[in-house]
């Protein structure tokens, strides 16, 4: 199941639309600018990688597009909606519907089976999981022998793989994901990452990755580069060589014009 | 060390105020404690030294036999011949005589007796208003004369009285109508805790309290130059032996003994609450130290690695808890203060309106309360300080690193069933070994009690998860999503939730107690009117207590309809070599008071005579009595009669209406001055109707003393003065839920502080503001109900165990109010959510990802 075997649904529509979004923390001469005008398209079923040195604006980003924090100026729109609007109550149902999460240290819930974990969202929610979706994600994501373990009872990958499977389980219009291989090994980091891969090409999940990491950036159709708030390179799928060649020649030219 | 703990401290503001708050309600309670009782000790200290005020010796009258503190029974008065001797002795420069009565009645605006609560209405003669021995100032008016009365300010203010108006006072007799001569007060004390004054001159007051031509008391200053011990001995050589003398500050420390016996009393239970309140305070702070301290793992892992030792460890959390305490005692003790405040209003409100000059912080107070608070304080962080010393200093560099566990916690289990075991032994000793003096019995059952719940709360751990799953179901079913995770988050510590759970047990189990006890009296108390009491009404005191003039059931007894009228008058005497109350009957009894006769029947009522008298069934076997045995009896006034018993009766489990030994009322009539009524029973052809309450009421009209209730408001108003005891009870026990109520809080903004990035996660994958606050409350409830069901139970254990042992209360389940407290509970649990569920949802997801 490689790329372009499945038939996504189509590609290249905005689903999130990002226009001069700056975010600025902090007042007077303490203020940081972490974003300083960042104007972006994610598009539909597709895998975006935002890459960038610590301190580049990057997370920063991430959370605006999620509608986990609000932009200093500018607008964000998730799914056609405007949320720089919204107020808290609106904002979390839009969550709800239209974003799902994967966090660099799982963030399980120890008390919860990992299928509890799973449908958490949807419990919240008050709703149901789809049968056969259920099913199938739970194959996908290779954890059917381990719905009833706790998360101590679990690798750090099946723990990210129960994460990975309840931000999928709700059908988000679009998966935000965190450093997902951070707090992992490279051979469990890997598998991860073919998971985010497929379920971008089989259900045509769309995917925002934050990473620093030139081999994870590499399995997306797209990568960003950040440096003090503006995106400042904006490559298509990219080999892992050419990715680590383009973040390369960034820090030498910030640590040329930075000092 | 030192600078890094009381840093920590200023760093964790709201986690150590959290904390002390728990303490703080602890030490009010001891300083409030201390504080109004020093407060009313001084008050009735200068009452009982401003009524001796110019006097240097008081003669008074002597009773045959030292009658019981608080009986409310007097000594006999004496002959007024007597004053013209005092005067004629050499050393005396100045006598006069008094008669006194602690029911002297004013009647108000509505023709009814003037009460306030359950206070005395004290009446006096004024001999000359100018007497150095006068202790009233008079504010308004003059002094009595004939026919005229003195009232005390307060009552005036109260009442709208003004100088000059008639008002009906009534003290042995028939009202009379008096006019009203001078307002007056009572030297130094604001108030004499709601009793009302009257005063007269000395021969209105003979004539009202029916002690014509006799003196209950004569004060005497000495002539210059004679000592006090001269002068008594002077007066002894003429006094009668119906009489005694003292010196003023003997006989006001003789006047004091009843009401220092009551304010040791009073101290002692206020400073048991105290008590309560500070145990349940200590379960608060260990739970919450032994919280931070979890939290605070990787920071004294961090220290060792640093080179910190486990004394040095071990040093600063001692020493942050000897600041909590030291600043929460100081707090609590100005706290006290206002309490003491409060208290007095509360009593007050209650009916048992408290004497109040000023409030007195004695330095005893300050020690005591700063003590108590640092020593518990103290000793709740000595087991959470000693497990942070066994952090090892690897913690430091681990992820999620815990606190090792104490090296007996596989004991624990063990341990707490052993507590258990150990103190229901003590409690059931102190309960049925028999022989034990009263502070022994409350001491083992005190203990006893500790015991239990400190074991109960180291059990509680394993009754958690069943609890949690059971108690819990609720919230699932009404909290959706959030009530599962609630009930799941309650499981997750169950060490946690067992020991803040069992603050609030502790509180509930005592509030439980409180309310079987209650209702094992109550429903006892009104199956035995109900099985003894067949007639229709019943006449008592408008205080209930009060007695009330024989006239008045005369009167009753002449109302169209009535068929039988049964009265019950008592007083003291000493019976083999014992103090007894004794009753006496007259023979409209067999019409109206139903016993089970074991010898005798009910005829025996009118068959007493001169001399005949009836026992109870225990009486008759711990004296050894059988019909026609001989019961000789003295009187306080020195009569002497010998008794045979007539009859025995097996009185119902709630007691009946008599005293060890019954006589009759001609009798009691011939041995006791100025005999009155305790109640009176009527039968009325046709029972309770409209017109035989109104034809009652009617002949009762001349009597503003007495009221007449049907047998079911005679219960009820009989229970009315335990009502007012038990919502003191309740109130004093609802401090140590209020603490409990903090340990809830300070849990919950632990756990919640502790749950940061969990919480994060959740807002980010939908969860609302209002589904985190909910989830929170339940879990708050959920932890709350776990206490009050464990609570609840003890208490009824603890409840029916003392119910048990004492012979005239049987169990009676009291649903509705364990309905009411399980609701409480509840109520409890949300209380405690509002402040922890709203910073939860506060929390902003970002800030709650980026938390490490």
């Amino acid at each position: 199941m490689e790329d372009g075997n499945t038939a996504a649904p189509t590609s290249g529509e905005a689903v999130v639309v990002a226009s001069e979004v700056t975010r600025r923390y902090g007042e007077g001469d303490t203020a940081v600018d972490a974003l300083r005008g960042v104007s972006l398209e994610i598009e539909q079923a597709r895998l975006t990688a935002v890459m960038g040195p610590s301190g580049s604006g990057k997370s920063t980003l991430m959370h605006i597009l999620a509608g986990l924090d609000k932009p200093t100026s500018g607008s964000v729109a998730i799914a056609g909606t405007e949320i720089t609007a919204l107020k808290d109550t609106d904002l979390t149902k839009l969550r709800r519907r239209h974003i799902g999460f994967v966090f660099q240290f799982f963030n399980l819930l120890p008390m919860l089976t990992a299928e509890e974990n799973i449908v958490l969202p949807l419990s919240i929610a008050g709703e149901k999981p789809e049968g056969a979706f259920f099913d199938d994600l739970i194959d996908k994501v290779g954890l059917a022998d381990r719905l009833s373990h706790r998360p101590s009872e679990l690798s750090g990958g099946q723990q990210q793989r129960v994460a990975i499977a309840r931000a999928l389980v709700s059908r988000p219009t679009v998966l935000f994901a965190d450093e997902p291989t951070g707090n992992l090994d490279s051979t469990t980091g890997h598998e991860i990452l073919e998971l985010m891969r497929n379920s971008v090409d089989s259900y045509g999940q769309t995917m925002v990755m934050v990473t620093h990491d030139p081999r994870a950036a590499a399995i997306a159709d797209r990568v960003l580069f950040l440096a003090d708030g503006l995106i400042v390179k904006d490559l298509p799928r990219s080999s892992e060589g050419d990715i680590l060649a383009a973040v390369n020649s960034l820090m030498t030219a910030g640590a040329t014009t930075g000092a | 060390m030192t600078k890094f703990a009381l840093k920590g401290l200023l760093g964790r503001k709201l986690r150590t105020a959290l904390t002390a708050i728990a303490i703080v309600l602890g030490v009010t309670m001891v300083s409030g404690t201390y504080v109004l009782t020093d407060s009313i000790d001084k008050a009735f200290d200068s009452i009982f030294t401003d009524v001796r005020q110019g006097s240097n010796v008081i003669v008074s009258g002597k009773s045959a036999f030292d009658l019981s503190d608080g009986s409310g029974a007097t000594a006999p008065a004496f002959d007024e011949d007597v004053l013209e001797e005092v005067r004629e002795v050499e050393g005396v420069a100045l006598a006069e005589g008094s008669v006194d009565s602690e029911s002297a009645q004013l009647i108000g605006d509505d023709g009814k007796a003037i009460t306030y609560g359950g206070a005395p209405n004290l009446g006096f003669s004024i001999a000359n208003g100018e007497s150095p021995f006068n202790p009233l100032t008079l504010v308004d008016g003059e002094w009595p004369g004939p026919n005229e009365v003195v009232i005390d300010s307060a009552t005036a203010d109260k009442e709208d009285f003004a100088v000059g108006q008639q008002v009906g006072v009534q003290a042995a007799g028939a009202v009379e109508e008096l006019r009203i001569a001078g307002i007056v007060e009572f030297g130094s004390v604001a108030t004499i805790g709601g009793a009302t004054l009257a005063g007269f001159d000395l021969g209105t007051a003979q004539r009202l309290f029916d002690k014509e031509g006799e003196l209950d008391e004569i004060a005497v200053s000495a002539r210059a130059g004679v000592t006090d011990d001269e002068l008594i001995a002077q007066l002894e050589e003429v006094l009668p032996e119906t009489t005694q003398v003292l010196s003023s500050s003997q006989q006001a420390e003789e006047d004091a003994e009843g009401t220092n016996e009551f304010i040791t009393f009073l101290q002692g239970f206020l400073l048991a609450f105290a008590g309560i309140a500070l145990f349940v305070g200590s379960f608060v702070i260990a739970n919450s130290l032994s919280i931070t301290i979890a939290q605070r793992t990787r920071e004294f892992a961090t220290v060792r690695t640093l080179g910190g030792s486990r004394r040095q460890v071990l040093g600063s959390i001692v020493l942050e808890a000897l600041v909590i305490g030291a600043v929460a005692s100081v707090v609590g003790l100005f706290l006290g203060l206002g309490l003491a405040k409060l208290l007095f209003w509360l009593f007050d409100l209650a009916g048992f309106t408290l004497p109040n000059s000023g409030l007195i912080l004695e330095t005893r107070t300050i020690v005591v309360a700063l003590l108590v608070g640092i020593v518990v304080t103290l000793l709740a962080s000595l087991r959470p300080a000693i497990r942070a010393t066994r952090v090892p200093p690897i913690a430091a560099v681990r992820e999620g690193a815990t606190l090792p566990e104490s090296r007996f916690h596989r004991f624990r289990t063990l341990g707490s069933l052993v507590t258990i075991a150990l103190g229901f032994a003590a409690l059931l000793y102190g309960l049925f070994a028999g022989g034990l003096g009263t502070t022994q019995l409350l001491a083992w059952m005190g203990i006893g009690a500790l015991l239990i719940f400190i074991g109960v709360a180291l059990f509680a751990q394993r009754l958690i998860r069943p609890l949690a799953q059971f108690l819990g179901w609720p919230a699932t079913q009404i909290g959706g999503a959030a009530g599962k995770l609630a009930r799941d988050n309650a499981r997750r510590n169950p060490q946690r939730t067992a020991s803040t759970a069992s603050a609030l047990m502790i509180g509930l189990a005592l509030v439980t107690l409180v309310a079987v006890l209650a209702q094992g009296i109550t429903s006892t108390f009104r199956n035995s009117v109900e099985e003894i009491f067949i007639a229709d009404y019943a006449i008592t005191a408008q205080n209930n207590f009060a007695p009330i003039p024989i006239a008045a059931a005369e009167a009753a007894a002449d109302a169209p309809g009535v068929e039988a009228v049964a009265s019950v008058r008592t007083a003291e005497a000493r019976i083999f070599d014992s103090n007894e109350f004794v009753t006496a009957v007259d023979e409209g009894a067999v019409g109206a008071i139903s016993l089970d006769w074991i010898e005798g029947s009910q005829e025996t009522f009118a068959e007493l005579g001169a001399n005949g008298a009836f026992v109870d069934e225990d009486y008759a076997e711990e004296h050894d009595l059988a019909v026609g045995s001989p019961v000789p009896i003295l009187t306080p006034s020195g009569e002497e009669l010998e008794l045979e018993v007539r009859g025995i009766f097996d009185p119902p489990t709630g007691g009946s209406p008599f005293g060890s030994v019954t006589f009759s009322t001609d009798t009691f009539d011939r041995l006791y001055e100025s005999p009155r009524n305790l109640y009176s029973f009527v039968g009325m052809e046709g029972g309770v109707t409209d017109a035989n309450t109104a034809a009652l009421e009617s002949a009762l009209a001349d009597f503003p003393n007495a009221k007449s209730q049907t047998r079911e408001e005679f219960v009820d108003n009989q229970i009315s003065g335990l009502s007012a005891i038990l919502n003191i009870l309740y109130v004093l026990l609802a401090l140590s839920v209020v603490v409990s109520l903090f340990g809830i809080v300070n849990t919950l903004v632990l756990t919640v502080f502790e749950r940061t990035r969990e919480l994060g996660m959740l807002r980010a994958i939908g969860m609302t503001r209002r589904q985190t606050r909910r989830m929170i409350r339940h879990e708050s409830v959920i932890t709350a109900l776990i206490g009050g069901v464990l609570g609840i139970l003890l208490g009824i254990v603890l409840g029916g165990l003392l119910v048990a042992r004492v012979e005239f209360i049987a169990f009676s389940l009291p649903t509705t109010q364990i309905v009411v407290f399980a609701l409480l509970t509840i109520v409890v649990g949300i209380l405690a959510a509002i402040f922890p569920a709203r910073r939860a949802a506060r929390l902003n997801p970002l800030e709650a990802l980026q938390y490490e």
